[in-house]
């Protein structure tokens, strides 16, 4: 253990004894003894008698650079006496005068005209980038049309399994639920009236013209908008992206393009599987009402048109893209470290379900006028 | 190496075998660290030195053989006592490892906030000494992201330096330095393990860096998958009579010898 002793405090030259162990683990107490030590001395010499100190690593050393550096008046200076010739030379190598001032420090000015001009470089940035994106992005997916095989292909059927194949359980799981809240909670209001067999339409048409894709686009950006933003930003973090812009391969065509063929590809399908399994949730609720099974399809097939099917699944293909867009662009976006990219997962996200709802309300609108 | 018999232990492997699936790394490999020395693990890239520290530390559970640490189990180690072993180690990584959400100090200052009892501004402190001991001072609140990959490591010697480990374990620290950091820091390694009596076990290929701080080495080679040397790194040069040892150290093409 490290001791501290304050010899003769009323002399000229008070000492200051350190024995035992100079260690990170018993300095703590010892360290603000020590200062108070020196505060109350303010116009005396002191003496560090570090005789008795049989051990000494980096935090000991700190402790001697700390009295050291502290000012004091030429008359009343600190000196370290006795230190064992080997913890002399760990110490000989700082001048503790350099640890006077703290370390500079680098903090952005805080002036409101000077944030209020940062945040809107940084905004008109960011809208740049996505016009750039967006540009290059619809380049490269024409050129893909017109040159099929300069595609990856098989870059593309990985990431269809992975962002569709795979994503079919949650989806089953949600879309299943929608359909059973959805027919349930309208089926007892319902009832009163005697008209259950009504819910079939309405679980009809909520799950193919809104609910379907809506939910399906949702779950798409929380699972592979959030994959593809980590994914490409750890490569951008790992200097593959510019690795691949040195080998003159165009990061958009080489990442972007599959992914975005891929949910595009991806998502409708997973949509139609989400109407149907919540008409399926929907037609087993039916049962607890006493409406049998075929008389619930009967009603769904008349009232739900092809054109209510197919406005969803346009709507699908758009959020697709948006969500597999902004996936990518957060993650080449993505700045240095871990950190940033959990930002651009986060973000990924985030924009991309904005979006989502943002574009449903549009074609909802749309559609009204058309009279789909 | 006579004196070998009468000092204290502090690493001891024992017929250590490192796989992983079905790819056995190293086979049956022994040796031991002493108290206090500089303890080189040299080999040519691929040879399984980071594999090995990484046993050593207990990362990496062995296939089979036993590793300890001043007579603890390292792999049997759990709880209180794991953590009493990882703070008699510290450790630095080939590629540096820092937090990137932290900044240069607060990465060295971790474990010195997490492990003692020292005030605020004595953490500070000591964390700009030990950057200072790498030749970081001025860069205190950069985020590593910040600094080229030289420094970075440097800084990374620094953190796995801030609580003093009996043992500091150091993966290839020279690479990516240059010349004259290389040898100021081998100047500080040497001057630590002479007078606070850390032992350092230092993953190298480093030869310059070798020969002056080392005071023994193994040697690996991926073709034994274990040690074909072992010895004072300036008797091994002059009197090894094995091919691959004097080839490493004198720095010449294998293929000749083929």
């Amino acid at each position: 253990m490290a001791q501290l002793t304050l010899t003769a405090p009323g002399a000229a030259t008070p000492i200051l004894a350190l024995a035992g162990r100079l260690d990170a683990a018993s300095l703590g107490p010892i360290w603000a003894q020590a200062r108070q030590a020196l505060a109350s001395n303010p116009d005396r010499p002191i003496v560090v008698d570090c005789a008795r100190v049989d051990y000494c690593d980096g935090a000991g050393i700190a402790l001697l650079v700390d009295l050291l550096r502290a000012e004091r008046a030429p008359a009343a200076a600190v000196r370290i006496e006795g230190l064992r010739e080997g913890f002399q030379r760990l110490l000989d190598q700082y001048d503790p005068a350099e640890f006077r001032a703290p370390p500079p420090r680098r903090e952005i000015s805080g002036s409101w005209i000077e944030r209020l001009g940062r945040t809107g470089r940084s905004f008109w940035q960011g809208t740049y980038e996505l016009i750039t994106f967006v540009g290059e992005g619809m380049a490269a997916v024409v050129a893909a049309l017109r040159h099929p095989r300069s595609v990856r292909w098989r870059d593309a059927i990985l990431v269809a399994e992975e962002a569709g194949v795979n994503a079919l359980p949650i989806v089953a799981l949600i879309g299943f639920l929608m359909g059973v809240i959805l027919s349930f909670q309208s089926a007892v209001a319902m009832r009163q009236f005697g008209a259950e067999i009504y819910v079939a339409d309405l679980v009809g048409l909520a799950m193919s013209r809104e609910l379907g894709p809506l939910m399906t686009a949702i779950l798409l950006a929380g699972r592979s908008g959030a994959a593809f933003a980590a994914e490409i930003g750890t490569m951008k973090v790992n200097d593959e992206v510019n690795a691949l812009a040195t080998m003159g391969l165009d990061p958009v065509r080489f990442l972007v393009v599959p992914r975005v063929l891929a949910a595009v590809a991806m998502t409708p399908l997973l949509s139609v599987f989400a109407v149907l399994i919540g008409l399926v949730g929907g037609a087993m609720v039916m049962q607890l009402f006493e409406i049998p099974f075929y008389t619930y399809y009967l009603e769904v097939v008349n009232r739900v048109q092809l054109n209510d099917l197919m406005g969803g699944l346009f709507k699908s293909v758009v959020f697709g893209v948006l969500v597999a867009g902004i996936g990518c662009l957060r993650g080449l976006q993505t700045r240095t470290g871990a950190a940033a990219v959990g930002l651009s997962a986060t973000s990924a996200v985030v924009t991309g379900i904005v979006l989502i709802v943002a574009v449903d309300g549009i074609f909802a609108v749309i559609f009204y006028y058309l009279d789909i | 190496m006579g004196t070998n018999r009468d000092r204290e232990v502090v690493i001891k492997v024992e017929g250590l075998t490192a796989a992983f699936d079905d790819r056995t790394i190293l086979e049956n490999v022994s040796f031991e660290v002493y108290k206090g020395e500089v303890f080189g693990i040299l080999g040519g890239s691929g040879s399984g030195k980071t594999v090995l520290v990484r046993h050593v530390i207990g990362l990496y559970e062995p296939a089979a053989g036993r590793v300890s640490i001043e007579g603890q189990d390292v792999a049997a180690a759990q709880g209180e006592a794991r953590l009493a072993l990882l703070r008699r180690i510290g450790v630095m990584y080939q590629l540096g490892a820092l937090f990137g959400s932290m900044t240069l100090l607060e990465n060295v200052s971790l474990p010195l906030e997490e492990y003692t009892e020292l005030p605020a501004e004595a953490i500070e402190l000591v964390g700009r000494l030990k950057l200072k001991l790498v030749g970081l001072e001025g860069f205190e609140h950069h985020m590593p992201s910040e600094l080229s990959g030289g420094m970075q490591k440097r800084a990374a010697i620094a953190r796995a330096m801030a609580l003093d480990p009996a043992i500091l374990f150091l993966d290839e620290p020279s690479s990516g330095l240059d010349p004259v950091t290389a040898a100021d820091f081998d100047q500080t390694v040497l001057r630590l393990a002479q007078t606070l009596g850390i032992t350092v076990v230092v993953v190298t290929h480093d030869l310059a860096s070798t020969f002056t701080i080392c005071d023994r080495v193994i040697m690996l080679h991926k073709q034994t998958k274990g040690i074909i040397a072992e010895g004072d790194p300036h008797e091994l040069r002059k009197t090894s009579d094995n091919p691959l040892v004097r080839h490493f150290f004198n720095r010449e093409p294998e293929a000749e010898a083929a």
